[in-house]
Order: C-alpha cells, then sequence, then structure tokens
C-alpha cells in the first residue's frame, strides 16, 4: 500500500505527519521523501545512509565527426535544447527533457546519449524503517525525473509513505500518481484552505481516496471544516498548536518521542486510512 | 527599477504574509505573485481583476482513433510511458514532446496546444498587481513565472513605479529559478527550525549559483534562539544581509483571517514593529 502525504500550501506538518506516521508503525516501512528540492524528513528520521548514487537523464552528446549538420534534431526538438547553426550544433542540456527524439530522428546515428546529473538518491535505515530522499542538484530545474527514480525504489511489499512536495503542478503528481491514498494536510486558515482545494482537485484528477488531517487545528477559523463538511472529506486527524510540539519540531525531534500519547493516534491514523482506501477499492 | 523576490526554501515561513506587510510601507510599486501553483497574495490584496488572459503553452497528443492502424511505433516511442495499450493517450504523462507526432506513419497523433492556466492585471488598494493561476496538475510553471515577472515589469515602466515586489514558490526548483533570474536582490525569510536552516541554506546556494545578491531573515525567531543565531552567523558567513528577526506571534494568523495585512489589522504590534526595521533596512540596502 502507498500513502502520500500532500498539502498545497507548504508548511502545513507534511514532514511531521508522515515521518511520525512512519515512526509509529516502525517497521515493514518504508518512507519515501519526494520533496527532493528541499527534503527534510531525514533531519527527524536521522536515518544511517548505506548507499548513495547520482543520477543522470540523458542528454544528447553529438558526434560532429558523423553529423551532416541537416538540422533534423533541432527541429524535432519542441524544448529549443538542440540548435544547428551554421556548421555548428549547440545543445543546451538543461532544457531537454530527455525525450529521444534527437537520437531517433538523426539519419546519421551522431548523437548519442550524454547524462546531466539531476542530484543524488540516498538509501538507509532507521528503527526498522527503510527511508529513501532524493536531493535535487541546486541549480537544476526539472524535479520530476529525480522524484520518479525515489519512486522506483517502492517495495510493494511494504507499506511506503511519500512525503510530497507542495503546490498542485507536476513534481507534486509525480510524487502521489499511484497512491492508494493521498494524506492532505492542512491548517484551518485563508491560505491553507485555499491550497487545500487546489490539492483536492489534483488528489481527484489522479482519482485517489483522501482524507485530511488538519494541523494547528485551533489558530485560524472554521471554514475548513466547512468546507470538509461540504465535500464530505473525512478529516482523520486533528493536531492543536502547541509551543511544546512547535519548539520540539524546531529541533528536529519528533512528536511521538516527546509526547508518546501520539503514538496510538498516528496508529489509528494508519488503520482509518487503510479502511478508507479498502472502501474506496470496493467501488 | 528594482526588483525584490521573497523566496524560502521551506513553505510556510511567512514569505506571503510578509510581502503584504512590505506592500503597506512601499510607496510606488507593482505587487506580483510569482508563487503561480499555490497563489495566496490575492486573498490578502483582494485585487480587481483589470485584464485577464489565458496562459498558453505546451502541447498535448491525442491519437485520432480513425487514423491509427495501431502499429504501435508510439508506444515504442514514447519515453513516458504515456500511451496506453489500446493507443490512448495519458495527458497527465504526455510531456508535449511531440515525438509520436513527428513519426506516426499514419499522421494520426494531433497535437494541440495547451491551455494551462491564466494570469492578470489587476488593482489593489496597494497598487497595481500582477498575479496567475497554473492549472491543476498542469506543467510549464518556470514559464508562466516568466511571464508574470515581464508583465510586471512593462507595468512598472508604463507606470514609472521604481520597484517590483514579487512573492516567490517555495523550494528550488524550476518557478524558483523563473522565478530569481535576473533581479535586483532576493530577500529569504527562513525559521529557526532545522528544516527552515537545511531549506534555507539550499536556496541561498541557488542565489549564488544565480549570481543574485542574498539578504535573510528570520520569521518566529523566539521558537529557537540557538538556531536564530545560527542562521544569523551562515548569513554573516556567506556575506548576506541579515535584516532583522520577527517574533512567533498568532497575530500574522489572525489578520490573515480577516484577510488584512499586519499594519491593517493591528497597528502597534511587535510583530509590526520588526518588519518596519526590516523594510528599512531593506530600503537602504537596495538603494529605495
Amino acid at each position: 500500500m502507498i500513502i502520500s502525504v500532500a498539502s498545497g500550501k507548504g508548511g502545513t506538518g507534511k514532514t511531521m505527519v508522515a515521518t511520525n506516521l512512519a515512526r509509529s508503525i516502525g517497521s515493514g516501512v518504508q518512507l519515501l521523501d519526494c520533496d527532493v528540492e528541499e527534503p527534510n524528513a531525514h533531519l527527524f528520521i536521522n536515518p544511517s545512509f548505506e548507499e548513495s548514487q547520482r543520477v543522470f537523464m540523458p542528454v544528447p552528446a553529438v558526434n560532429e565527426k558523423n553529423c551532416t549538420y541537416c538540422g533534423k534534431c533541432a527541429d524535432i526538438c519542441r524544448f529549443k535544447a538542440i540548435a544547428v547553426v551554421n556548421e555548428n550544433v549547440l545543445v543546451f542540456e538543461e532544457l531537454c527533457h530527455s525525450c529521444g527524439g534527437c537520437w531517433e530522428v538523426c539519419p546519421e546515428g551522431a548523437i548519442q546519449e550524454g547524462g546531466r546529473d539531476l542530484g543524488v538518491i540516498e538509501k538507509g535505515h532507521s528503527n526498522g524503517i527503510e527511508f529513501i530522499h532524493g536531493r535535487l542538484r541546486v541549480g537544476e530545474a526539472m524535479s520530476p525525473p529525480l522524484i520518479k527514480k525515489v519512486r522506483y525504489y517502492q517495495n510493494p511489499a511494504k507499506l511506503t509513505i511519500i512525503d510530497a512536495p507542495p503546490g498542485t503542478s507536476c513534481p507534486v503528481i509525480a510524487s502521489m500518481k499511484g497512491s492508494d491514498f493521498v494524506l492532505l494536510v492542512t491548517e484551518p486558515t485563508p491560505f491553507g484552505l485555499y491550497d487545500l482545494k487546489l490539492a483536492v482537485a489534483a488528489a481527484q484528477i489522479l482519482n485517489i481516496p483522501h482524507g485530511l488531517v488538519i494541523n494547528r487545528c485551533d489558530l485560524g477559523d472554521s471554514k475548513t471544516k466547512n468546507y470538509a463538511d461540504e465535500m464530505n472529506l473525512p478529516i482523520l486527524m486533528e493536531i492543536p498548536f502547541n509551543r511544546e510540539i512547535a519548539e520540539a519540531y524546531s529541533r528536529g525531534e519528533m512528536l511521538v518521542d516527546v509526547m508518546p500519547e501520539w503514538k496510538d493516534m498516528f496508529l489509528e491514523l494508519h488503520l482509518k486510512i487503510r479502511h478508507l482506501a479498502k472502501l474506496e477499492a470496493k467501488h | 527599477m528594482k526588483e525584490l523576490i521573497v523566496i524560502s526554501g521551506k513553505g510556510g515561513t511567512g514569505k506571503t504574509s510578509l510581502i503584504a506587510a512590505f506592500a503597506s510601507l512601499a510607496k510606488s510599486k507593482v505587487l506580483c505573485d510569482a508563487d503561480v501553483d499555490a497563489a495566496d497574495l490575492h486573498l490578502l490584496l483582494h485585487p480587481q481583476v483589470c485584464r485577464r488572459a489565458d496562459f498558453k503553452s505546451g502541447h498535448t497528443a491525442d491519437i485520432n482513433e480513425e487514423k491509427c492502424t495501431e502499429c504501435g511505433q508510439c508506444l515504442d516511442l514514447c519515453r513516458f510511458g504515456a500511451i496506453s495499450d489500446d493507443f490512448k493517450v495519458n495527458p497527465i504523462d504526455c510531456e508535449g514532446c511531440g515525438v509520436c507526432v513527428y513519426f506516426c506513419p499514419e499522421k494520426a497523433i494531433d497535437f494541440p496546444e495547451n491551455t494551462c492556466g491564466e494570469w492578470f492585471v489587476s488593482q489593489t488598494r496597494f497598487g497595481p498587481m500582477v498575479h496567475a493561476r497554473l492549472g491543476i496538475a498542469e506543467e510549464n510553471s518556470g514559464k508562466l513565472v516568466t511571464l508574470v515577472r515581464q508583465a510586471s515589469k512593462r507595468l512598472a515602466d508604463e507606470q514609472e513605479l521604481d520597484l517590483i515586489l514579487t512573492d516567490g514558490p517555495p523550494g528550488v526548483g524550476c518557478p524558483v529559478i523563473a522565478s530569481i533570474g535576473g533581479a535586483s536582490a532576493v530577500l529569504v525569510v527562513t525559521e529557526p527550525t532545522l528544516s527552515g536552516i537545511h531549506d534555507m541554506e539550499r536556496v541561498v546556494q541557488l542565489a549564488k549559483h544565480f549570481k543574485v545578491p542574498a539578504m535573510v531573515c528570520v520569521n518566529k525567531f523566539d521558537l529557537n534562539r540557538d538556531l536564530t543565531r545560527d542562521i544569523e552567523a551562515f548569513a554573516e558567513g556567506e556575506g548576506l544581509g541579515c535584516l532583522g528577526r520577527i517574533p512567533f506571534d498568532p497575530i500574522f494568523t489572525e489578520a490573515m483571517v480577516q484577510g488584512l495585512t499586519i499594519f491593517e489589522y493591528n497597528t502597534r504590534s511587535q510583530v509590526g514593529r520588526a518588519i518596519t526595521q526590516i523594510w528599512k533596512n531593506l530600503s537602504k540596502r537596495l538603494a529605495l
């Protein structure tokens, strides 16, 4: 089973929920941090990393010896990543989407696969949790290929928890796609609600059952609850604002370690999610 | 003309509330919301839309069933797994590369342009504003960011306004890169948490990579004073300006619930005084 933790708005507590859920369940869990632009889950899980691997995406490398400067590669490229100017082929690696069009179209076989450095994938363990995350190279614009690479390590025999990036565009879709359940973490503020609605729409587009966790549930207004009622969205957990929680979080401490009574609530959250995902699968 | 982009790396550190507060303080400026993926500034500034336009970008393949002979070439060529075994394109997976369109022997694949969002030029109580909305699950957020930044510059030129105040997106990827390239400076709003610091360091590195001067301010500084000092030491060490500290106060949320800036909600708060000081430091550095 795959549970994605997403939010729309940043800073609502995705990582806190994903890491505490993983820690509460413990062994048999795989935690994938797909927020590769700003991965934070490791700061709380503290895994010992056993493996690190650089990830490259294929980009064209032109062998000018064979090139006749026919320009077909530049014509097929929709991303303006190759230009042919007189007797020069210019490759703009950072614009390449790795579609393979130029390789296919080149009549001389003059284009080989080079690689653009996307960043690293690191794997480790902590208290029975298998932990994997990606760190996008700073300066690299495209995160979805690295996110897909993190997800490549999904183990169907385990419960996979995915910490997704904020927003609702391609990186979020790459993180949530194929999940059995999306847990949407929100806060009951106008920003939280506005972005929650976008995130709900994203889960709907992907046709994945979803439910809410309302963080800092006592700061803000009642509109988020009203919206959940209207939309028939189950509220699976509410976490009140507590300065002690906020300060522990700032030091990288986990909620279930600071306040062990929360462990049962995260276990209950897990059962509720399983129940809802099963109901949905029957439909 | 100066262009300041407020970014943070980590989401939820207070970028939008801070930009709205600056909107109260800055004299002649254009406001720009470059967080096109989850734009929130309009919830505080309540813009009256003057002009609206579609954002068209990219294409999606669409197989014409009548012409398709199911030869399977497209399936073999697609590197994004966007074509199903029964020859239907999943628009969410389609990258818009057009390789299938190019090679289809039957010319059976259409390739219409996508409308992937919309953008607006508006008026607010603090001056003109440019903002946008990227469609859900859409790509090309970087291009939409570039578009709203260009529209903001044109507007500033036309109305002879000498500052653009831009609310940036979280992260360090495509929309952030599109937001900061060529800007006068970025202000990184961070918070004294391990996540906040980790993400600030990455976004500062990004600003360096693109040679944009960066400054830092710390929100909710009293949640962890040790880490606040660490952030300030980091900023010092990197030669970035550290513009000030803002205390933790639910007043930010209360103002947001009312749809007001912090100064409109409460004229004498500590938070307000801290932001005024940050604004003064910022104005000096940007030579406003």
